[in-house]
């Protein structure tokens, strides 16, 4: 089997500190075998987006609790666009109410994964969603 | 029934090997019976000791909560000033008989409500603050000298400090008399809840400044309230909890001993800041063990007299990690049940996390119920009649010896690696906690580790936002913040801004005690960012260990 590891950024966009989830995901991640780089806490989107293209991941999750995920979204989604790197999946976890799904799915965000959302979910779902592109 | 009777011992030993083995979050494994065969070594003036007494297990004061009973600090802050203020005379209204500020991120972060980073978080989670003008709207009217007042600042602790005495100064209450307290435990924010600023030499030499300057100017303040707490809801277990944040506290006691201050001097004034939730008899066999050891750790290592220095203080409430997205309504239950934790284990003071926080920072609804919840278990019932109700308790007893035996092999560990500062800086600690979270994570995945409504007992279907008010961000306070700092900018004397930033910057290459430059800058009205940036000039900015 020579099949190509994924590779995905987790990301703490902004002032939040709380990273015990980011960190969790990140374990979950590497368990199931895909190759994982956290950010480290205070990234603005312009530093996430640098490290996505120079570690040439193939997904972002960008892990937010401070309620300030629309905007965030919004900026990376488009400096993605800009940046021709369109490709890349992103996924957000973290306190994000129902009422903001649909909004996050039409800026391009692929998966939302609210807090206590089980591993083998976010995993079956990067893999699936990886592997058709 | 056809068997003939058995002896009881037989019994019991056939029976013990068909149940389930109990193991808590800490790792003690636990038996369903304990008896006096447990307690063969135990002494009552050594172990316990009458409340008021060392090792002060049975609680610090003689009388306890007959004399007085703990005191209801619920977190509050949010917006503006002005209307953090309105909460904070709601409460106090209600009861309450002591503050606890919540700070906006980026106030926490040193960063002014006019920078861009600011944008979209100028009082989302707290009272958002500037200058020292800020601090005189949220108390106005607010008797201070009677409420005391706990920050919860930690990064840009020194500024939020200075500028709460300050007011108080202004106000006309002496320095000396001014009374309240400070997280300021800039060590912990490097494991968990993050809001760091500089690297950790300056910021911890920033909290010796603060101690050793209201030991000085401020003797009744607490500046240093270490917080197992938030070390614990970042995945570290009860002994963990204990531990680090006792490897923290001495990291602090021996920087100040560095300057020359004898422990006795300064001890009696840290506080703790500890957490409640799991497995009720857990929490109080912690708690129970914490104040002991602390008492011994003082006496026998910093070789301690005064009973202050002994006696751990501490605010114990209801963790957030305890509560739900699920079902909200049943964290109003469990809330109640950690507070009963609290008041059996003798805290001094309570706050409890409100049934709405895994949504959003608390309604007005959702904090009276919190502070409804500590007033029914003191008047109602009777948790403030008799000091220490559980001690004597076989189980309990014999649980506090096993907490207290566990918390000291964790700080060994934590010795025999380096120490608290070491592991910190190279991201041990951090690692350690986070692969906890990991293991925790994965037991409530598989339900190993139980939440009702949670993981069992599920309703599946739509579960989001039941009954709950989420806290709408108001972009006109946040407007209103902005145009706020921009008239005090315009009002204030800048040359004299200047010239306090300069010396503050100064001041920062050397080794004096920045706390008065930082108090003349706050008096000049120089806003928060302008001192974190001045201090930043030198010290520069922390770079975080990420290995995971």
């Amino acid at each position: 089997m020579s099949e190509k590891r994924i590779r995905v950024l987790i990301a703490k966009p902004g002032l939040d500190g709380h990273d015990v989830g980011a960190k969790v995901v990140a374990h979950a991640l590497r368990d199931a075998g895909m190759e994982v780089i956290y950010t480290g806490l205070h990234q603005t989107v312009e530093q996430i987006l640098g490290t996505a293209l120079q570690e040439d991941v193939d997904v972002i999750g960008l892990s937010i609790l401070s309620g300030a995920h629309l905007p965030i979204a919004e900026k990376l989604m488009a400096g993605l666009k800009t940046e021709n790197a369109g490709d890349i999946l992103v996924v957000i976890g973290g306190n994000i109410p129902k009422r903001d799904h649909e909004k996050l799915k039409a800026m391009g965000v692929a998966g939302i994964f609210p807090t206590s959302t089980h591993f083998e979910r976010i995993v079956d779902f990067i893999k699936g969603a990886v592997n058709v592109r | 029934m056809s068997e003939g009777p058995k002896d009881a011992k037989g019994e019991k030993k056939k029976e013990e090997k068909k149940i389930r083995p109990v193991i808590l979050e800490s790792g003690i494994e636990i038996k369903p019976v304990y008896g006096p065969e447990d307690l063969t070594d135990f002494g009552y003036e050594r172990d316990l000791g009458n409340p008021g007494e060392f090792p002060f297990t049975r609680g610090i004061h003689p009388l306890m909560y007959r004399s007085r009973p703990y005191t209801m600090r619920q977190y509050a802050g949010f917006g503006t000033p002005k209307e953090t203020n309105e909460r904070f005379k709601y409460l106090i209204s209600q009861g309450q008989n002591a503050l606890n500020v919540a700070f906006s991120l980026h106030s926490q972060m040193g960063i002014d409500s006019d920078d861009p980073r600011a944008e979209g978080e100028i009082g989302r989670v707290g009272m958002a603050v500037d200058t020292l003008k800020d601090f005189e709207i949220a108390f106005d009217g607010i008797p201070i000298d009677r409420i005391s007042t706990s920050l919860t600042i930690n990064g840009s602790a020194a500024i939020m400090i200075a500028m709460y005495l300050a007011m108080a100064e202004k106000r006309g209450v002496k320095l000396e008399d001014v009374r309240g307290n400070a997280q300021n435990d800039i060590l912990k924010e490097y494991i968990g809840r993050g809001t760091w600023i500089f690297p950790m030499e300056p910021s911890i030499r920033l909290i010796a400044d603060t101690i050793e300057y209201c030991h000085h100017k401020a003797p009744k303040y607490y500046p240093v309230s270490v917080c197992g707490y938030h070390i614990r809801e970042s995945g570290a277990n009860p002994v963990q909890e204990i531990a680090y944040a006792y490897c923290i506290a001495r990291s602090y006691i021996r920087l100040v001993m560095e300057r020359g201050l004898p422990p006795d001097e300064f001890v009696g004034r840290f506080s703790f800041n500890f957490d409640i939730h799991g497995n009720i008899f857990e929490q109080v066999g912690k708690f129970r063990a914490a104040r002991r050891l602390w008492a011994r750790i003082m006496k026998n290592e910093f070789c301690c007299t005064s009973p202050d220095s002994m006696q751990m203080k501490m605010i114990a409430g209801g963790g957030g990690g305890g509560l739900t997205i699920e079902e909200p309504e049943n964290n109003i239950v469990r809330a109640a049940y950690y507070g009963l934790v609290s008041a059996l284990s003798g805290t001094q003071t309570m706050a409890l996390c409100s049934y709405d926080e895994a949504y959003t920072i608390p309604s007005k609804k959702a904090a009276l119920i919190s502070l409804r919840t500590m007033q029914m278990l003191v008047e109602e019932m009777g948790l403030a009649d008799t000091v220490d109700p559980l001690a004597g308790s076989y189980y309990i007893e014999w649980l506090t010896n096993e907490f207290e035996r566990r918390i000291m092999q964790e700080m060994t560990k934590v010795d025999s690696m380096g120490g608290m500062v070491k592991l910190v800086a190279d991201g041990t600690i951090q690692r350690e906690v986070s692969n906890q979270a990991y293991i925790l994570e994965k037991k409530l995945q598989t339900g190993e580790i139980v939440k009702v409504g949670m993981n069992k007992y599920r309703q599946e279907g739509p579960r989001e936002e039941q009954n709950v008010d989420i806290h709408e961000y108001n972009v006109d306070s946040a407007k209103e913040k902005i145009a706020g700092l921009k008239q005090v900018k315009a009002s204030r004397d800048n040359a004299s801004v200047k010239a306090a930033l300069d010396k503050l910057r100064t001041a920062a290459k050397g080794k004096d005690n920045l706390m008065p430059y930082i108090l003349e800058a706050v008096k000049t009205y120089a806003t928060v960012g302008e001192m974190t940036n001045a201090m930043k000039d030198v010290f520069g900015t922390f770079k975080e260990p990420v290995n995971l």
